[in-house]
């Protein structure tokens, strides 16, 4: 595909892998026109957690809303957009489809490229979004509900998959312990709240270091020891530290979290790390992976809160540089639930 | 008027392309569900194979289900965008008002049985009168039995059509005998063309129904909610 890039590149996004419905039109992949978010936590609360089912009912209710709201607060119509770009893994699959049905229709409709984009990349590309001079090479260090990965990214759309968790993701480690708190969903934010007024060394909950030189992470045992932990403490009927339960949690995960990701770095020899994901949002992981980034030079960018949790815009900056790449989607193109990082279809 | 119409309710995929008086092209797919595949590939050929462009719609019509909620999301997903990208109206028409236009102006009684798992069925019952569909039956989920025992207060013959048709042949064969009827093969799975002309018949009588799926059922998950605070109260 030959390219005229004298013009500007705008891109109408998409992403509907959980729980929000999300539409945002950019313009040269970095500046963000319009990032509607529809978030479907109140639904899912009663539940205690993201029904694959009920995301998707709510998807198809959603989707051309806040398609015209993206449009609208953008400025543009259809007419105006060069590409659309689309989530099409990981994710629930029927909450996928909903998003990848409309772009793949919008696309065709208006003969126009389809670029499909994985989202965990997205969340990675959210950073370029918020710093407009960063550039690969980097290590991210992605943590979210359904992610926890260490990577190398040495350019745009390539990767070097260093880490990953054997087990529960960081984030879903945080809902599960949120909920045996009685702190309800989603749990992250709740835990990070309550841990600022605990205290961190109260109690010891293991970390899993895996073996020696092993970037993965596991959460699963970690999760367990807090589980026990309440348990025991219930059926001696003592009262439940709540607070420093969430201190103490919050410490193992983010001292974990930081250690793998500064040693990976110095390891590579690469002077910048980058956050990205919903945990992201966390202060107490901002906190101290900034202050160990600093004591080894190393820079460190994590992006605006909104752009932490699942949004379009962050698709749509994918989709422009797969797009000035000379990239593009087939029709035929699938959701794929365990899609990895890197793969393009 | 151009109509271009779809059906993705079940594992058949149907998309057709209608003008004022003619159906100018008919692509079916009974083969394995994959819809999300498939589709978009399926609308591009049969467009281009017809000459069109996809702005040359003029109206995009699509069965609202019941039947498969994925499917259903996909086919109403990819109508509404294209109509909302060309600026163009979208008419939604019922799969099983659908399914029964296949016999039109047959005589007794036609009864589309659609898959809702284990022994449910999304159905309900029409008769030709005039031209005319008359509901019979409301549309429901009955297990095949209860639809059985309705059936047989109807005393006439019926037509069976639809994906769970297969499924539930003998035991429809045994309990219904006589008033047991089975149309051609070509009849039995939904067909985008009469969806078209359905839609056709709702706009030529400025029927606009709401463009959402028709799930009929609860996610299994509000089921067990409800139930669980039953049980607390």
């Amino acid at each position: 595909m030959k390219l005229n890039l004298k013009e500007d590149v705008i891109t109408l996004a998409i992403e509907s892998s959980c729980d929000e419905t999300s539409v945002s039109v950019l313009k040269n992949g970095r500046q963000v026109l319009s990032n509607i978010i529809n978030s479907q936590i109140e639904q899912h609360k009663k539940f205690g957690g993201v029904v694959p089912e009920v995301a998707s009912r709510k998807h198809i209710e959603n989707i051309n809303e806040v398609i015209s709201q993206a449009l609208k607060e953008a400025n543009v119509t259809f007419d105006d957009i060069t590409h659309v770009g689309v989530t099409y893994g990981p994710g629930l699959v029927g909450a996928l489809l909903v998003g990848l049905s409309a772009g793949k229709a919008i696309a065709f409709a208006k003969e126009i490229p389809l670029n499909g984009v994985n989202h965990i990349e997205g969340h990675i590309y959210a950073n370029f979004i918020d710093h407009k001079n960063l550039k690969p090479p980097f290590i991210c260090l992605i943590v979210s509900g359904g992610h926890t990965h260490l990577v190398y990214m040495k350019d745009y759309g390539e990767y070097e998959m260093i880490g990953r968790t054997r087990d529960d993701a960081a984030g879903e480690a945080f809902d599960k312990v949120a909920r045996a708190l009685g702190l309800g969903y989603p749990g992250g934010p709740q835990i990070d709240k309550l841990a600022k007024e605990g205290n961190p060394d109260a109690i010891n909950f293991p970390k899993a270091y895996l073996e020696e030189g092993s970037y993965d992470f596991s959460f699963s045992g970690l999760k367990s020891a807090v589980l026990n932990y309440i348990n025991t403490q219930k059926m001696k009927g003592l009262e439940i530290p709540v607070a420093d339960v969430a201190a103490s949690f919050q410490k193992s995960v983010v001292e974990i979290l930081t250690e793998k990701a500064v040693k990976c770095a110095v390891q590579k020899g690469v002077d910048r790390v980058v956050l990205a994901g919903g945990v992201a949002a966390n202060s107490g992981l901002r906190t101290h992976l900034k202050l160990e980034c600093d004591k080894n030079n190393i820079d460190l960018k994590y992006p605006s809160l909104t752009l932490c949790t699942d949004n379009a815009a962050m698709i749509g900056c994918v989709a422009y540089y797969d797009y000035i790449k000379g990239l593009s989607s087939n029709l035929d193109l699938n959701a794929i639930p365990n899609l990895k990082i890197g793969d393009r279809n | 008027m151009k109509i271009l119409a779809l059906d993705t309710s079940s594992v058949t995929a149907t998309v057709s392309v209608l003008d004022d008086d003619k159906i100018i092209g008919d692509y079916n797919l009974n083969h394995k569900k994959t819809h999300s595949k498939r589709l978009m590939p399926m609308i591009e050929e049969l467009l281009s194979s017809c000459d069109l462009t996809p702005k040359e719609i003029d109206v995009f019509a699509v069965s609202l289900g019941p039947g498969s909620f994925t499917g259903l999301r996909i086919g109403i997903a990819t109508v509404t965008s294209m109509a909302q990208a060309l600026d163009k109206k979208v008419v939604g028409v019922p799969t099983l008002e659908a399914l029964a236009f296949n016999l039109f102006n047959s005589q007794g009684l036609v009864c589309p049985i659609i898959d809702a798992q284990k022994d449910s069925v999304y159905t309900a019952a029409y008769k030709w009168v005039d031209g005319k569909m008359i509901e019979v039956i409301e549309k429901q989920v009955f297990t095949i039995y209860e639809l059985i025992e309705k059936l047989k207060k109807q005393e006439e013959k019926v037509f069976f059509i639809g994906d769970a048709l297969h499924k539930f042949y003998d035991v429809l064969k045994d309990e219904l005998g006589e008033q047991f009827r089975v149309p051609p093969r070509r009849f039995l799975i939904p067909s985008a063309a009469a969806v078209g002309e359905v839609a056709k018949i709702k706009i030529e009588n400025n029927i606009d129904l709401d463009i959402a799926p028709i799930y009929m059922k609860k996610s299994a998950a509000e089921v067990q909610y409800e139930e669980k605070m039953k049980c607390k109260e």
